[in-house]
């Protein structure tokens, strides 16, 4: 499966920043760029899928989503980011038609 | 550069301030009124009300929220201000870390006032050292003058290596005290005091970015050193600012340590704010009835100025440390940041510590004759009676 | 170096006689000082306020303990405290009240070389219709001492209180300068 890209040419550009030595940090504490480039995608243990058959549009996993790893396509259909999905589930727990399903996933 | 024509008022310490706030065209005030301090934040609301400057004013319930507006203000790059004393600055302690941990150039003005109980609204150190360690730079204002230059130049400091700075004076003794200031006109406060240049701001939305996110054991020493690099740099830039200041406007800042007739005395008093007035006063009076005697006044405390009092004390005999402030279970808190000083260092004069006018008891002519008295003849013995000596004492 | 001590009651002003005569000095071209004892201050509770004024800047930063003048605002006051305390020997000492010289020497503790009275309660009820006593009394100090010149403690007065208020207080203390009758001792 092709992963969905929702924050697209940001994400390709985010890379870990790695400070070797002091003349690399920062002079006052800000955060060392976003949290783009901290891909959480791998702490997973369920993965949610979509069916769209099911899906009524209603984006009530959009809001809900916590990371917020959820997107709506130009189709109108939701996705999700798999890179940044930790599997929470909350999704598929909010989805009032069970469009979304919560599967064992193993990488 | 405009022609320098001071305009002299007679004014309190506190309003001093105030003119200092709104010559150097202070974005954001956030304060809460403490005696006694109140007579700053009430003139620059007056300021404010009359249209003569433009500081948007944050009314807060305390001085807790006073310091967190503060810095919210600071860290969107706005220059901000805030103003304090005693119990309040105490209430703001744990916001003073962030302020300086965020390196947001803030300038405070704390009015020295003892912390009770016993109940005071007199002067007393104790507080503002007390913030030792914040990591704050603090600057001990002598007279109301050192207030209005104080502030203004603490800005320029400040904005240089992003350490916010305590402009210091004593409860009343400058506080309500009427006396001469030479202010400087706003055109030439505008030269010396460009607008600031943010390290960052939070209002940069093409760059989002937070403060004092969090830091594991990996990288929090590293921001630590930054900040102590950042005090130790700092010691040139007041140097350089209290030079240039000195050039502009005839008064010259760029000694850490002040020295008043030092050059070829026999032993030298050692003191921090207001009650140094009056041992330069003394000084004069003794010299004339042949004590070879000099004062010098500490007045950047933080960061410490040791080079200059190791070059000081090499040259003396004895050094009377006058303290209006305790640390408990040790001594007087500028005497043992002047013996730690020059531990290391081949500087060995005799050294007393004079506690005095704690809670705002008054230091007086006759009470610096007393010590240089007492100075003299321990010199003359060459061992001390006391390390430490509460002068007033009632006994 | 001069330095003066005023005596009042909390609310009568002493202070702002302080720092008007601080004012006026400066106008006159001298380095000022000019402070509140540095107490809490309360209504009708016996208060000081001290002035010094010095042809160079004035680095001392003690209260007043051996003043050239001492300033009563309230006559009651000599009955409670002791005005003249370590007034020098050549001191001056100028009183609110309508007593006479002999009644008032009678009450102080040290016999000043020149003594000042002038009845500024009664100048301050003709023309301000309250008892307050501050800024007349100035016209009386400039009047015995000479430190001050009487249009430069006016023109403090109407910076200190603006508009009629301040013209009112500014004739005061000339009434008290023209009423205020001088001895030397």
């Amino acid at each position: 499966m092709k992963l969905n890209t929702l924050f697209g040419e940001k994400k390709e550009r985010a890379t870990k920043i790695v400070l070797r030595s002091v003349d690399e940090y920062p002079e006052a504490p800000i955060s060392l760029g976003t949290t783009l480039s901290n891909f959480t995608g791998s702490w997973r243990t369920f993965i949610p899928i979509v069916n769209e058959d099911k899906c009524v549009k209603c984006y009530i996993c959009w809001k809900f989503c916590p990371e917020p790893a959820i997107y709506i396509k130009e189709d109108g259909y939701v996705a999700i980011d798999y890179d940044y999905c930790k599997g929470c589930g909350i999704c598929a727990n909010e989805c009032p038609t069970n469009a979304i399903t919560m599967e064992k996933e193993e990488k | 550069m405009a022609e320098y024509k001071p305009i002299r008022k007679v004014v309190s310490g506190n309003y001093a301030a105030a003119y200092a706030v709104k010559h150097a065209r202070v974005q954001v005030v956030a304060a809460y009124p403490i005696t006694p301090q109140t007579s700053i934040i009430e003139k620059i609301a007056e300021f404010i009300a009359n249209g003569e400057a433009d500081i948007q004013y944050v009314p807060v319930e305390s001085e807790h929220s006073a310091m967190a507006a503060t810095i919210g203000a600071s860290a969107t790059g706005a220059r901000a201000f805030t103003a304090t004393a005693s119990q309040g600055l105490a209430l703001m302690h744990e916001m003073l870390h962030w302020a300086s941990g965020a390196r947001l150039p803030i300038v405070m003005v704390e009015v020295n006032r003892a912390l009770a109980p016993p109940w005071s609204v007199w002067d007393d150190q104790t507080d503002s050292l007390a913030q030792r360690d914040t990591g704050w730079m603090q600057f001990y204002a002598e007279n109301n003058q050192e207030v209005y230059d104080g502030v203004l130049m603490a800005f320029k400091i400040a904005e240089q290596v992003n350490v916010p700075i305590m402009v210091i004076e004593s409860a009343f003794i400058l506080s309500h005290t009427y006396d001469v200031v030479e202010m400087i006109p706003q055109e030439l406060v505008d030269e010396f005091l460009p607008p600031r240049k943010p390290l960052y701001t939070l209002t940069d939305f093409d760059n989002p970015k937070a403060i004092g996110a969090l830091a594991t054991p990996d990288d929090y020493y590293e921001f630590r050193y930054k900040l102590a690099k950042a005090h130790e740099e700092a010691k040139k830039i007041i140097k350089d600012v209290g030079k240039e200041f000195g050039e502009r406007f005839g008064r010259d800042y760029s000694d850490m340590i002040e020295k008043y007739r030092t050059d070829d005395a026999d032993f030298i008093f050692l003191g921090m704010g207001s009650l140094m007035g009056t041992v330069k006063e003394a000084v004069d009076r003794l010299r004339d009835e042949g004590y070879k005697v000099g004062a010098a006044k500490v007045r950047w405390f933080r960061p410490f100025p040791k080079e200059e009092l190791y070059e000081l004390a090499k040259k003396v005999d004895g050094i009377a440390v006058v303290d209006r402030n305790f640390s408990f279970g040790q001594e007087g808190i500028l005497f043992t940041e002047a013996k730690g000083a020059l531990y290391n260092t081949s500087a060995r004069p005799l050294m007393k510590n004079y506690i005095v006018g704690l809670g705002g008891r008054d230091f007086t002519l006759n009470d610096v004759r007393k010590i240089a008295e007492d100075m003299k003849g321990l010199i003359e013995r060459g061992e001390l009676d006391e390390e430490v000596e509460w002068y007033h004492l009632k006994r | 170096m001069i330095e003066i001590r005023f005596h009042g009651r909390g609310g009568q002003g002493a202070v702002t006689a302080a720092n008007i005569l601080a004012s006026a000095a400066f106008k006159q071209g001298k380095y000022v000082q000019a402070f509140p004892f540095f107490g809490v201050e309360r209504r009708g509770a016996p208060v000081t306020a001290f002035t010094r004024i010095d042809d160079k800047p004035i680095r001392i930063k003690t209260q007043i303990y051996e003043p050239d003048i001492v300033v009563v605002l309230d006559p009651s006051l000599l009955d409670t405290v002791d005005v003249t305390a370590g007034l020098k020997d050549d001191g001056t000492v100028i009183v609110n009240t309508e007593k006479s010289k002999e009644e008032v020497l009678e009450k102080l503790k040290k016999k000043p070389k020149k003594l000042a009275l002038v009845d500024a309660t009664t100048i301050a009820l003709e023309i301000l219709g309250l008892p307050i006593t501050n800024t007349a009394i100035l016209g009386a100090v400039a009047k015995a001492t000479g430190i001050v010149e009487l249009r430069y403690i006016q023109e403090a007065i109407k910076e200190t209180f603006s508009g009629a208020l301040g013209e009112k207080n500014a004739r005061a203390a000339e009434e008290a300068f023209n009423r205020t009758v001088v001895y030397e001792l």
